[in-house]
């Protein structure tokens, strides 16, 4: 199943071509809580190109932030490979995956909880170089200071001051920065800004745009928030319980979903308009106990399609037209291809 | 946009007069002044000054730590000398706090006593907390089966009352300061080692922990810099009020007669010759001056103890 090599339309067109940075091979996470085994994260594939925003989406529970955490092997995965830049990171030696493992840095939600109390900002953003040894004080201090510059705080009045002296927004900057002195390639934002006011929002995600472009970094975007992931992302992943429902490129998925999830997702997004009436039934219960999934798909007790082959048989993710992938039996447009996309023959 | 005038309008169409009676802007005021004293936010708690009652336990212990190191510098009689020609005199130029029943100048004893009370009280937490408190913190932020176990073994210890295993092995190891420093050393261990353990563990799984990993640091590095800094102020503020502990513990044994041996002073012995001979209606002084003295430290030491923990306890509550 070979989609056409041009791929015309979407802001992620460049991106797909790109080679790939991290690969993620049938992950599973599992937690044991006693005898009970809970699958936070149960089997799921993707890349990510480099250069691309790789949204990933789903409700609280659905396991995206400890896909986030074994990404960076802070978790460790139960089976199942990550891969970036062509190394296995679950296979490296504990030395490698040190030295490796500060490639790919993380940002997350809780811009307080993520900055030690207890130490200085300056040191706080030191952190990297210190623990290599990277130059000498001087040429640190340097460093430091460009880097707070460059994430807009000022670089005189912050660096003696603790973390509590700040605003959230704030610390999520210095968070940024001391991510960004590590030189990494890939940057995974865990709900970056959920913790923060709307107006703030805006800003920590323009200087994420900023920065991604004046580093060249690659990113993975954590959220729950479908409006923040749309305007970041080239292309969107949408989780649900532990699986991953729907792949695809941001426009496309946004246009047109296919799984019976992203269609209600979307539609729960609030319009703007107050005369706006939606047409759209919202989601009834809730996310099931991930420690007793459904059997077959695991959406089903919460879809509006449902019949009675989703009981019986898991979906697997294939593709409906290049590029985009969706789990379901009977997904919304298997028959509608995209208007941009009239080359998509091999379905 | 209805002007004020409408706002103020009512269903009959009536208008209410805007200004309202004379005293209005004395009770406004009022209204104010009550609204003053705003309840206190953790933070405003966390910047107030420590007080002057702080400032004075502090003083206190200063003081008392000092006199105890510079005793034999001191103008003082050997707190051991029995001088017959004056027993149980009442505080005098002489003697500042009286003499005991066999002539010796209490001021002197109680100096040379709080070595004791002081040495035993942080050194024993020192002991504790060297090792439950390492061992607590490792615990915390290793988890996993070592901490499984460790924090079991705390608890069956903890389960035995510390102070009948105490007087028991004084009983038979022997009664010199150093011994009942270290037994009552170990028998802090568990309680120091389930505070730390706590404390470490709050922090372990902090997303500037994760960071930190991520950035390549290794364990050691992480529990020196991002987990000690934030556990040493409770450890801090939980191990003085150990040492007032400590202290008490140490002041039964000697009442009891089990601390170190006589004729050493200790505040616990000096309380407990203050029982005995009949010297309480004879000479209340050698019981008042020692609990006195001992009643000030406790009471400073936890009030040290407990305002750092509050001041401490507030930067947790401010995450």
């Amino acid at each position: 199943m070979t989609g056409p090599a041009a791929t015309p339309g979407t802001n992620a067109g460049s991106a797909a071509e790109a080679p790939v940075m991290l690969e993620v091979e049938h992950l599973v996470v599992e937690f044991r809580s006693g005898k009970e085994r809970v699958q936070a994260v149960s089997d799921i594939s993707f890349e990510v190109r480099t250069g691309e925003t790789l949204g990933l989406v789903g409700e609280s529970g659905c396991g995206k932030t400890t896909t986030g955490r074994a990404l960076v092997q802070v978790q460790p995965a139960t089976s199942g490979s990550v891969r970036f830049q062509g190394q296995d990171l679950g296979r490296l030696s504990k030395r490698e995956l040190r030295k490796t493992r500060t490639r790919i840095q993380m940002i997350f939600q809780d811009p307080i909880s993520s900055l030690n109390p207890r130490r200085r900002i300056r040191d706080i953003v030191a952190e990297p170089l210190a623990i290599w040894g990277t130059g000498s004080a001087e040429e640190r201090a340097a460093q430091v200071r460009s880097m707070l510059e460059s994430v807009g705080i000022d670089p005189d009045t912050a660096g003696d001051r603790r973390p509590q002296e700040f605003s959230g927004g704030q610390c999520q900057r210095i968070s940024i920065a001391r991510a960004l002195m590590a030189k990494p390639s890939m940057l995974i934002c865990d709900e970056p800004v959920s913790a923060l006011d709307v107006s703030v929002q805006a800003q920590i995600l323009n200087l994420l745009a900023d920065l991604k472009a004046a580093f060249g970094l690659t990113m993975v975007f954590i959220a729950h928030d479908l409006a923040v992931v749309k305007n970041v992302s080239d292309r969107v992943a949408v989780m649900y319980l532990g699986k991953l429902v729907e792949l695809a490129d941001s426009d496309d998925l946004y246009r047109s979903p296919a799984h019976p999830y992203t269609e209600a997702l979307m539609a729960s997004i609030p319009e703007p308009d107050p005369e706006h009436v939606s047409t759209h039934e919202p989601l009834t219960g809730e996310l099931p106990s991930p420690l007793n999934p459904p059997s077959g798909c695991r959406f089903r007790t919460r879809c509006p399609y449902v019949q009675d082959r989703c009981a019986s048989e898991e979906p697997p993710l294939r593709e409906v037209s290049p590029g985009h992938q969706v789990a379901c039996h009977f997904p919304l447009r298997q028959l509608s291809p995209v208007p941009e996309r009239p080359a998509a023959t091999t379905v | 946009m209805p002007d004020d005038r409408e706002l103020r309008s009512t269903g009959s169409g009536q208008t209410l007069p805007t200004d309202t009676f004379p005293g209005q802007a004395a009770v406004d005021e009022m209204v104010v002044m009550r609204q003053e004293p705003a309840p206190e936010t953790d933070e405003a708690l966390a910047r107030r000054p420590l007080g002057l009652l702080f400032w004075l336990a502090l003083g206190w212990v200063g003081l008392v730590v000092l006199l105890a190191v510079i005793a034999n510098l001191l103008p003082l009689p050997n707190p051991n000398l029995q001088n017959y020609a004056a027993i149980n005199v009442g505080p005098s130029l002489h003697h500042l706090l009286g003499t005991d029943d066999l002539g010796r100048d209490l001021l002197s004893r109680i100096i040379y006593g709080a070595r004791v009370s002081l040495v035993v009280g942080f050194g024993a937490v020192g002991i504790g907390m060297a090792i439950g408190g390492t061992l607590g913190l490792i615990s915390g932020f290793r988890g996993g089966k070592l901490d499984i176990v460790l924090n079991a073994a705390s608890f069956v210890i903890l389960a035995f009352p510390a102070i009948v295993a105490v007087i028991a092995i004084v009983a038979f190891w022997g009664q010199t300061l150093a011994k009942i420093t270290i037994i009552i050393g170990v028998a802090t261990i568990p309680v120091l080692f389930r505070v730390v353990r706590a404390s470490s563990l709050a922090y372990a799984n902090r997303d500037f922990v994760v960071a930190a990993r991520t950035l390549g640091a290794t364990s050691t590095r992480i529990v020196f810099k991002e987990i000690l800094p934030n556990v040493i102020p409770v450890a801090v503020a939980f191990g003085l009020i150990a040492v007032a502990g400590v202290i008490v513990l140490e002041g039964s044994l000697a009442f009891l007669g089990l601390s170190v041996a006589l004729p050493t002073p200790s505040w616990g012995n000096i309380i407990s010759e203050g029982t005995s001979n009949g010297n309480l209606s004879t000479n209340p002084y050698i019981l008042m001056w020692p609990a006195l003295a001992m009643f000030l430290l406790l009471l400073s030491i936890n009030l040290i103890g407990d305002r750092l923990r509050q001041r401490f306890d507030v930067r947790e509550g401010l995450l």
